[in-house]
């Protein structure tokens, strides 16, 4: 018997709500206590066991100079890195602060903010150590994640959809709010992820895996613009859980009113 | 025999009442019949349980990226053209297992899907481009030296009523493919609405066997008439057409039209138009197990040469940009299809028109190549 995996989990700047969906994957709970080595998960356990790890699933983004620093230590303590969810992967919804005044926002939101030390962005955790993988979503899919843990086990590297939403659409036969409600939605510029939920229920995709591979951002708000949608409600659209993934914030910067105006 | 009908037999006449007996009669026969329905605010194809589920008195309002449902005037049962859904999804399920492997103490137990346990349909309803896109997609999966078992199952359990279009939708341009609107083959019964009930065509034996139950009368020379302008409207009113004379050179010589590039700013490479279209038939294949690796499901998922890994291969990919995507189906459907089968892949049923988020239609990039050229 080859020595089980060992992983650990991780959390900075987040909801975990993608940690819960480890703990939500039921039926193979048990199995995969018996399959993998959990020597840190603070979410499930208080077992705190030092590395090095053979995997570390990193959730949140970093937003405090602890957390930039933390994120080094874990990065030296484990093989192979995997960023679970739109926090860890593009910053998440608190990434918006990146368009903030980073004072203001202490100052609306803490009564002594003298006390708070934290930095006037949140990022992607690759944006300050090399990831080896990435799982997507808000949160990620529980599918998604179980092939991660699947190829672990079996020694191989995870493999995982990159097409967009519309693909899932199609499969499940749902049918295209885009074309017959006029109702804009971000699955084409979306990767595959959480099986096409929101169009199955008549409403928009909300972007929640990031942006596809070579998404046409233009091409779609320009037609979304077109059927009657303004520009500050396409911003808002875009400026959701992954606003800060580099296709969907460049895309944001463009339509943005704000840029427009004669300075 | 009466001239004009492509029918072996003498067309009769079902009247409006009676639709559901001839629904009955086919599930009473044990086949599930599907047809179409409004879900969503679009006319699909799902399981008709009663004459009512069909949409009567609707229709849709078709443009480039477009669709919307309209009460109609009157009570026609089938007065619209096709939906978003094609009868591929039945013969060719979008996810499918083709084999499974169990570990034993003996090795692997390998099953592949035999196609024993299909189901057996009865499609109500297909339109003339569909009975063409079947015939697209028999020649693909059966015809050839390896059939799919699946789909071969599924096919040939499978009984066609077919109904003759009587209207156009803006999108449609069967005529110009030579593919309709008038069915001629392909179907076990074929209907024209008219305003008191349905002309009746019989195509064959199978369907004779069922009509023949519901104990209908000859249509009368007024009926056939009647049926035969309502068809003459569906083929007067196509406004769009793709020419086809030289349609295969033109593509294949232009590798490098600037159109390519042009298309390509617009190009969302979504695959919506390659899912709705009734004869595209790429798959993809991935094999998914359990967390012991002792139970292994071979799934086959519909994919989409839109895709960017769909032409990986050897450590890159083939295809890496939007451009030669849209060039690879475009020239695929209409150009190097004749070479492979024989034909063109495209039927004229508009629906990668209709259902591009971005408006993007076949027919318009192909009048621009031209344009350029000749
Ligand atoms: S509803 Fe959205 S995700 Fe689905 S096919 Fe239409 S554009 Fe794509
Ligand atoms: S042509 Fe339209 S439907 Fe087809 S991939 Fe491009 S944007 Fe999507
Ligand atoms: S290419 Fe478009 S018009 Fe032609 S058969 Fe396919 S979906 Fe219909």
């Amino acid at each position: 018997m080859t020595k089980r995996p060992s992983v650990a989990v991780f959390k900075f700047a987040s909801c975990d709500g993608c940690q819960l969906t480890l703990l939500d994957c039921e039926d193979e709970l048990l199995a995969l206590g018996e399959k993998l080595d959990i020597p840190y998960f603070l979410e499930a356990t208080d077992r705190r066991e030092p590395g090095p790890y053979d995997v570390a699933l990193v959730e949140g983004s970093i937003t405090t100079p602890h957390d930039a620093r933390r994120i080094l230590e874990v990065r030296q303590q484990t093989k192979f890195l995997v960023t679970i969810g739109a926090c860890a992967t593009a910053g998440g919804i608190q990434a918006l602060r990146n368009w903030a005044d980073h004072a203001d926002v202490l100052n609306a939101v803490y009564a002594s903010p003298q006390y708070i030390a934290s930095l006037a962005t949140s990022t992607a955790i690759a944006d300050h150590v090399p990831v080896d993988f990435e799982l997507r979503g808000c949160p990620i899919d529980k599918r998604q994640l179980l092939e991660v843990v699947r190829a672990l086990i079996a020694g191989r590297r995870p493999k995982t959809p990159s097409h967009s939403v519309c693909l899932d659409c199609k499969r499940r036969g749902t049918v295209c709010v885009v074309v017959a409600r006029g109702v804009p939605c971000l699955g084409p510029v979306t990767q595959s992820g959480c099986g096409a939920i929101c169009p199955a229920y008549d409403r928009g995709c909300y972007g929640c895996f990031g942006p596809s591979v070579q998404p046409n951002l233009i091409s779609l708000t320009t037609q979304f613009q077109r059927q009657g949608t303004a520009r500050p409600d396409l911003v808002r659209g875009l400026r959701l859980f992954n606003a800060y993934a580099p296709e969907f914030r460049r895309e944001c910067d463009r339509l943005d009113p704000a840029t427009e105006e004669p300075r | 025999m009466t001239s004009g009908s492509p029918g072996l037999d003498q067309p009769l006449f079902l009247p409006r009442e009676r639709l559901g007996a001839l629904i009955s009669e086919l599930q009473s026969r044990g086949y599930i019949v599907v047809g179409p329905v409004i879900r969503q605010a679009a006319i699909v194809y799902d399981e008709l349980y009663t004459v009512d589920d069909l949409p009567r008195g609707w229709t849709d309002l078709q443009e480039a990226g477009t669709y919307r449902l309209e009460r109609r005037a009157d009570e026609q049962y089938f007065g619209y053209v096709v939906g978003p859904h094609s009868w591929k999804q039945f013969l060719f399920p979008p996810v499918a297992t083709v084999a499974t492997a169990v570990a034993t103490e003996a090795g692997w137990n390998v099953t592949a899907a035999d196609g024993r346990d299909a189901p057996q349909f009865a499609f109500f309803g297909m339109r003339a481009c569909e009975l063409a896109a079947v015939a697209v997609q028999d020649r693909v999966f059966i015809q050839k030296d390896y059939a799919d078992p699946i789909y071969k199952a599924r096919r040939d359990k499978a009984f066609f009523v077919a109904v003759n279009c009587t209207q156009a939708a803006p999108t449609c341009f069967c005529a110009s493919m030579n593919t309709g609107p008038r069915c001629t083959v392909g179907f076990d019964l074929a209907l024209t609405e008219i305003d008191d009930g349905f002309v009746v065509e019989i195509g064959g034996e199978r369907g004779r066997n069922v009509i023949v139950a519901l104990g209908l009368a000859a249509a009368t020379n007024d009926a056939l008439r009647d049926a035969e302008a309502a068809r003459r409207r569906a083929a007067d009113g196509q406004t769009r057409s793709m020419p086809t004379e030289g349609l295969r050179d033109l593509l294949v010589g232009n590798p490098n039209h600037p159109r390519w590039t042009e298309v390509a700013e617009r190009c969302l490479s979504c695959t919506n138009c390659t899912q709705v279209c009734p004869t595209c038939f790429c798959s993809s294949v991935r094999e998914v197990t359990d967390l012991d690796v002792r139970q292994v499901e071979r799934r086959r998922e519909w994919d989409s040469c839109f895709n960017f890994d769909f032409s990986y291969m050897n450590g890159g990919v083939v295809r890496n940009s939007v451009r030669s995507r849209y060039r690879q189906w475009l020239t695929h459907k209409l150009a190097t299809w004749h070479d492979q089968f024989g034909e063109s892949g495209c039927v004229g049923c508009g629906r990668c028109i209709t259902w591009c988020p971005v408006e993007i239609d076949l027919t318009a990039e192909v009048a621009a190549i031209r344009g350029d050229v000749s």
